[in-house]
């Protein structure tokens, strides 16, 4: 099994994250503040990093997008998609409570209150499970709503004793800006996302054996229950250092949509986390940067909107289940089928052509009429046999002669036709009357181990049930 | 061979009770399985069955009575047992491939952190090459059918290397190619000193298969030898219809408790 090394891929990080640290200062402005500005010279401020408060923005969004497509990768296989909603609605009594314990923003007071809030959603959550016969949907979803109301209610308590001044700040919460993080913020987010890639690291194989087969892992001895705990706990702090930016209502869509679009794109769950943190730091940049360029405008939403507009690229374009390259397949798949078709009705009329002594060309009219379709669907079909080199179209496109390897392609797809059949009624005890049809399909499927195969297991034979010589065979 | 061992029993269920939402499953259950045996546990469904190898891995709490392996409790001797879950009770779309879920066999042993190493892939090889899986090595688990998925079960218990094996309904749903495979396998298991223990559903296989049977319901109706246990009339008990007071008792109890 390949391990998850982070090793190689978070030193390009890294010295991203030192260049936004250090890079020279110009107009200083925080995000938010920005007047009304031409979006071409936005667009030069962003690309040259010489805003500080951008840079610090940029910093934060590409470390705790990272940081939620690791834990997100684990979220959706493991369909806690709702826990890790309800958690981060839960978190915000907890937010508000730092708040008023610190009477600042202090990010350190803000962080343990919104851990303990969000931590006791979840216990909440699982007390009610386990008293009443109430499933885990419902708990989540009247956890989710009280403490989120009780979190409003604070928000609007603080608000009134202390005037707008420090709020401001505790604004951002609900629906994000990036604008309010400063540096004291970003060392917060650097620290929770350093010990929480350390955890993935570290406990990357029980941490995939929970998610897998829960039972098992307990079979074998793992700390199921604690390793759930400490999962639960960088969940939360997670969900917490991202919340200023993206805001309570949306932080779990961060979470939830670069690890599914992931989920989409890879087969194996330490690509998945590759590729989840790659799209969780795209969005996140998305979002900083489209909320830059139009300023004053939320940061969260456009983070979720670039999450979501990579989740539908995956859902068209995935390698094997997009539904974009699902249709580019079947049409393909079409095609070879009806090219293969041609070329057996070619090979057909030579081969009754060749009891009369005819020659190797056929005329299109007569492969029409074989085929049973019209002229100019034939023609199609023999213009793109042409491009792959299987006929030639001669006589002023009156006739078609099959190319050497255009004739070997016809005689394996004979030679599995008749070969099935034979298959068929010998091994499968159909009646020869009943075999053609079948036939028809399987023999653009056959790979060439199944025939040699089945020609081993028919005691390669040479006659198909009507007669018909079998062309090519591999065994002859 | 004879060793300090033989006389211990490679799993000794005491007095053991079960109880669900205050509803009892199992009650009072009582057996010591010899090593080296092949065991089959036969019984109506929702006779207890997964419950009772559930509650003997301690999965499931139980409300009274205890269980040994090697004549200690089961905790303490937990790699030296193996536990095969159902089928159905994975999802198998989750993003691994046949060899890393053979591998998982190997963490129970090489603790929470360290990584596992050529030894641990010679074992998982092996393991797969046992059930016939390993050209299926590099396969994502999705693309597996019934039987495959569970041979790849199987080779995850079989890189445990476990002494003693409790295996939930393992024959569920797999074609007759796989059944006959894993069966084969399990008395190769048998013959090598490791002790088997079958959740099975199907009685007309079962007298064939193993050495001896366990007949729950709710409660065990017998236990010992397959020749000796598997008779009309302990049949009759397991699955006919004389345990009806017992399943009403449980009803009212869990009634009352609420």
């Amino acid at each position: 099994m390949t391990d998850f090394v982070p090793a190689r891929y978070f030193t390009p990080l890294l010295a991203a994250f030192f260049f936004l640290m250090f890079a020279g200062d110009a107009a200083a402005a925080r995000i938010g503040e920005l007047v009304q500005t031409d979006p071409w010279q936005q667009m030069r401020r962003f690309f040259t990093f010489s805003d500080p408060g951008l840079r610090l923005g940029l910093i934060g969004a590409l470390l705790f997008g990272a940081t939620c497509g690791l834990l997100g990768s684990f979220i959706v296989v493991r369909k806690m998609a709702l826990i890790g909603d309800a958690i981060s609605h839960a978190v915000l009594p907890g937010v508000a409570l730092g708040f008023l314990w610190s009477m600042d923003k202090d990010p350190l007071a803000i962080l343990v209150g919104a851990t303990i809030a969000g931590l006791t959603g979840s216990l909440v959550v699982e007390l009610i499970q386990r008293t009443t016969k109430i499933k885990q949907d419902a708990a989540l979803g009247i956890v989710l709503a009280s403490f989120f109301a009780v979190g409003l209610c604070l928000i609007r308590m603080i608000q009134n004793n202390n005037g707008a001044s420090k709020i401001t700040g505790l604004k951002s919460y609900l629906f994000g800006d990036i604008a309010v993080l400063d540096r004291q913020d970003i060392l917060t987010i650097t620290a929770v996302v350093i010990i929480t890639v350390l955890l993935v690291v570290l406990l990357y194989r029980p941490l995939l054996t929970i998610g897998f087969d829960r039972e098992f892992a307990y079979s074998i001895g793992l700390p199921v229950k604690l390793l759930d705990g400490i999962f639960q706990l960088f969940l939360a702090f997670s969900i917490v250092v991202a919340l200023q930016a993206v805001g309570v209502v949306l932080v779990s869509a961060l979470l939830i949509t670069p690890a599914a679009a992931a989920y989409l794109l890879v087969n194996r769950m330490h690509h998945m986390l590759w590729v989840a943190s790659a799209i969780g730091m795209l969005s996140a940049v998305l979002g900083v940067f489209f909320s830059f360029l139009g300023s004053n405008l939320p940061t969260g939403p456009f983070m979720v909107l670039g999450a979501s507009s990579v989740f539908l690229v995956a859902y068209l374009f995935a390698p094997r289940h997009g539904r974009v390259t699902r249709w580019l397949r079947h049409r393909s798949r079409r095609r070879d089928v009806s090219n293969e078709n041609t070329l057996k009705s070619i090979y057909r009329i030579l081969e009754q052509g060749a009891a009369n002594g005819a020659g190797n060309v056929v005329q299109i009219d007569k492969l029409a009429g074989e085929r049973r379709v019209s002229k100019a669907e034939l023609l199609t079909d023999l213009r793109r046999l042409r491009r792959i080199g299987a006929v030639d179209l001669i006589a002023q496109g009156r006739d078609v002669m099959l190319t050497d390897a255009g004739l070997q392609r016809a005689r394996r797809v004979v030679r599995n036709h008749r070969l099935w059949e034979v298959y068929l009624t010998n091994e499968a005890a159909y009646a020869s009357n009943h075999v053609h049809d079948d036939a028809e399909k399987i023999e653009h499927f056959l790979s060439e181990e199944k025939v040699a195969e089945i020609e081993h297991q028919l005691d390669y034979p040479e006659v198909d049930p009507h007669g018909k010589p079998i062309p090519g065979r591999i065994g002859a | 061979m004879p060793d300090k061992n033989v006389h211990v029993p490679a799993l000794e269920v005491h007095d053991l009770t079960v109880s669900y939402l205050r509803r009892p499953v199992l009650y009072g259950v009582d057996f010591a399985v010899p090593s080296g045996r092949l065991v089959g546990i036969v019984g109506p469904n929702g006779a207890g069955k997964s419950t009772l190898i559930k509650s003997i891995m301690g999965l499931v709490p139980s409300s009274g009575g205890w269980a040994k392996v090697f004549g200690q409790p089961v905790k303490e001797q937990i790699t030296r047992v193996g536990y095969v879950p159902q089928r159905e009770s994975v999802d198998w779309d989750f993003p691994v491939n046949v060899m890393d879920v053979v591998l998982m066999g190997c963490y129970g042993r090489i603790g929470l952190i360290r990584r596992t190493g050529r030894a641990e892939q010679a074992k998982a090889r092996a393991a797969l090459d046992k059930v016939g899986m390993l050209p299926y090595a590099g396969r994502q688990i999705s693309n597996l059918s019934g039987g495959q998925q569970q041979r790849v079960f199987i080779a995850r218990a079989l890189a445990q290397e476990s002494e003693l094996y409790l295996m939930d309904e393992p024959f569920a749903g797999v074609d007759a190619a796989t059944e006959a495979a894993i069966i084969t396998l399990m008395k190769e298991m048998r013959d090598a000193g490791k002790t088997v223990i079958v959740v099975h559903h199907d009685l007309a296989t079962a007298r064939e298969y193993f050495d001896m049977l366990l007949l729950l319901n709710m409660r065990v109706v017998a236990f010992g030898e397959t020749g000796e246990v598997f008779t009309g009339e302990l049949l009759q008990q397991t699955y006919g219809g004389r345990l009806t007071v017992l399943s009403e008792i449980a009803d009212k109890l869990a009634k009352e408790g609420s």
